[in-house]
């Protein structure tokens, strides 16, 4: 399929995603109209479910974004360069990802635009609201720029100048809204599971999704290299998740002293559902994957895709145990998520990947802005 | 000054007349009620139901099975976690203290359904379009419509109280009322629940069976939930415009240090 300058070509593959995607925004819309009953689940007890889970992962793991525009564009860590287009694009997508699946959450979907206008701004899904906005908008510049080396020319040299100023606010944005959307669970603390109820929950939310945005900035890398036989060098991706790797023993330090100086320690290791959920969390999300990050198998792709897989699920887990597990003693168990919770989850997945597929043959995010790093 | 009711527990006759003047005057629509401990119903308050009496069996200190009845609705606090999380201001806190609802500004997140220490507000699930947060007003409406307490009068469920347990008034008076029930009467636990319950409630109740029995909330934080959202969020600031300004001066500094660096390689080839 070709148009202009720009072409897509067709497997069998992409036509499934295809058929996803176009399914999955007929579910939308019957959702939207229908309510959220019976489509979701919900309840009174469990006002917010598998959609939340999901976007606080996906914010999360979309941390690439800022985290390699820091390092990248803040910092001018050369080696580092070769990998920011590419995280900025997973992270757009990203958070596409999240606004539509958070549209699809919310009870009032036409009046998104309220707090806009009446601004709650004592509350911290205020800040979440207006920062992920600006920086979704922000991360669309940036796309704008790259996409102009091709279409729309004349706009580059524009966008190129404003440049400097673009990604100082792309890397300071997320600092905001990675941590509010920890602070969120301050206004349940005193009912969540003690593992979890901790002040700390902002800082640890910032740093978790700074620590795992190399780690999906390497998965793809991996994965995208193979799809479009790109490659970068494992040298550049072991320093990349050394980065992750001194973060993330930060983390641990700084998680194991909260629930200690809390003194609910000793719970993590009770054999209760909680206490092993904890357990899973920090040992196969972070300990482990702190192993393979300072031993030789960073070396090695599979050490890589080992580490990058680890992080991100237990990054994941992180942000389901503060939903769910650290609630559920008091909520109760009367939720699980619909099919129709799952399928929007999964589905809103086909069309970015689409999205990414059709970028990456058409724009040049596997590479990098040769004119700033031409030495 | 703002307004409370104090709720007398041992003079409720579990009549439910507050439970239907509330439906009455708030135009709430009749529900197939499910029934809890074959008395109460509907089991909890919901999106039609502002407000639902308890009707417990409790063993008392001497041994004796008793009935007791507990009228619940929103605890109206004086530092509302709804208020705080609400990030569209549907949810405001009246100069009399109390916590009104416009569905006008809701966008329908339920930020306030799961931040609510009393787990109050609920949702009108089945509406496809227009699902409102619901939750007891204290018969106070900006529109007017419902509005009692801007005409001067007391809320509904007051007004149809035959055995006066419930009593309208200001906070403060109807807190020093409580303490001195409680002096007076040994019958009483020493606990006025709201005083203290996230950071202090306009509605307050005595009791003279332990709370927890009725299934009150007992561990509710005494720290207001927003005082630790408000000790974040202040820090924002701090973030945006120091580390955006960091963040300016670092980009500029290794940008000139890779560009000297870069010209030093030139000239050393060159040599």
């Amino acid at each position: 399929m070709t148009i202009g300058k720009l072409n897509f070509k067709m497997t069998p593959a992409r036509k499934v995603l295809l058929f996803m995607a176009a399914l999955t925004l007929v579910l939308i819309v019957y959702r939207l109209v229908i309510g959220l009953r019976p489509f979701t689940n919900l309840n009174n007890d469990w006002p917010w479910g598998l959609w939340i889970a999901v976007d606080l992962s996906a914010v999360a793991l979309a941390g690439g974004g800022y985290s390699l525009t820091l390092m990248a564009h803040i910092l001018n860590i050369r080696k580092f360069k070769v990998v920011a287009r590419r995280a900025m694009l997973v992270s757009l997508l990203t958070y596409i990802f999240v606004l539509l699946v958070l549209f699809v959450e919310i009870g009032r979907w036409y009046n998104f635009w309220r707090p806009f206008v009446s601004w709650g701004h004592h509350s911290p899904l205020f800040e979440v609201f207006v920062c992920i906005s600006a920086y979704t908008l922000v991360q669309f510049v940036e796309f704008t720029e790259v996409a102009t080396e091709k279409v729309a020319t004349n706009w580059h040299k524009f966008l190129k100048k404003i440049m400097p100023v673009v990604v100082i606010i792309a890397a300071i944005l997320p600092f905001g809204h990675q941590a509010s959307l920890g602070a969120i669970y301050l206004a349940t603390i005193d009912r969540m599971h003690g593992l979890w109820a901790t002040t700390m929950i902002p800082w640890l939310f910032l740093i978790s999704s700074f620590f795992v945005g190399p780690a999906v900035v390497t998965l793809e890398t991996l994965a995208g290299g193979r799809i479009f036989n790109h490659k970068v060098s494992i040298d550049v991706l072991r320093s990349l998740i050394r980065v992750s790797g001194w973060l993330m023993i930060a983390y641990l330090v700084l998680k194991i002293g909260d629930v200690a100086s809390r003194g609910v320690l000793p719970q993590a290791f009770s054999g209760s559902f909680e206490g092993n959920m904890f357990l899973l969390e920090m040992v196969a999300g972070v300990i482990v994957p702190i192993v393979i990050c300072f031993s030789p198998l960073s070396n090695t792709k599979g050490g890589l895709a080992a580490f990058g897989l680890l992080t991100s699920a237990g990054v994941v887990l992180n942000r389901v145990n503060v939903v769910f597990t650290s609630l559920v003693d008091f909520l109760g168990n009367s939720y699980s998520p619909s099919w129709g919770e799952w399928a929007i989850s999964i589905g809103a997945l086909a069309i970015i990947a689409l999205a990414y597929l059709f970028i990456m043959e058409n724009f040049n995010f596997a590479g990098h802005d040769k004119h700033q790093t031409a030495s | 000054m703002a307004k409370g009711v104090l709720v007398d527990l041992t003079k409720c006759i579990g009549c439910k007349g507050c439970q239907t003047a509330c439906k009455q005057w708030n135009d709430l629509p009749a529900t197939i009620p499910d029934f809890d401990n074959n008395l109460t119903y509907p089991a909890d308050t919901d999106a039609y139901n502002y407000t639902t009496v308890l009707h417990r069996v409790v063993e008392k200190e001497d041994g004796q099975e008793t009935l007791r009845f507990a009228k619940r609705q929103c605890m109206h606090c004086q530092e509302p976690t709804c208020v705080t999380v609400c990030f569209s201001r549907a949810l405001v806190k009246s100069p009399e203290g109390a916590i009104v609802y416009d569905e006008e500004k809701c966008v329908g997140c339920r930020y306030c359904i799961i931040a609510c220490p009393f787990q109050v507000p609920k949702y009108e699930w089945n509406d496809a379009l227009k699902p409102v947060v619901s939750k007891c007003q204290f018969c106070f409406d900006p529109r007017g419509k419902h509005d009692r307490i801007g005409h001067g009068m007391e809320p509904a469920c007051v007004n149809a109280c035959p055995s006066r347990a419930l009593k309208f008034g200001d906070r403060d008076e109807l807190l020093k009322e409580a303490r001195q029930r409680i002096s007076s009467d040994s019958k009483y636990v020493n606990h006025i629940y709201g005083e203290k319950e996230a950071g202090g409630t306009n509605w307050l109740y005595i009791s003279d069976v332990p709370f927890e029995k009725l299934g009150f909330r007992t561990d509710v934080s005494q720290t207001p939930l927003p005082y630790y959202v408000h000790d974040y969020l202040k820090w924002t600031p701090t973030v945006f415009l120091g580390g955006g300004a960091l963040f300016a001066a670092l980009h500029f500094y290794t940008k000139r240090r890779n560009e000297v660096a870069r010209a030093v390689e030139k000239e050393e080839v060159a040599e």
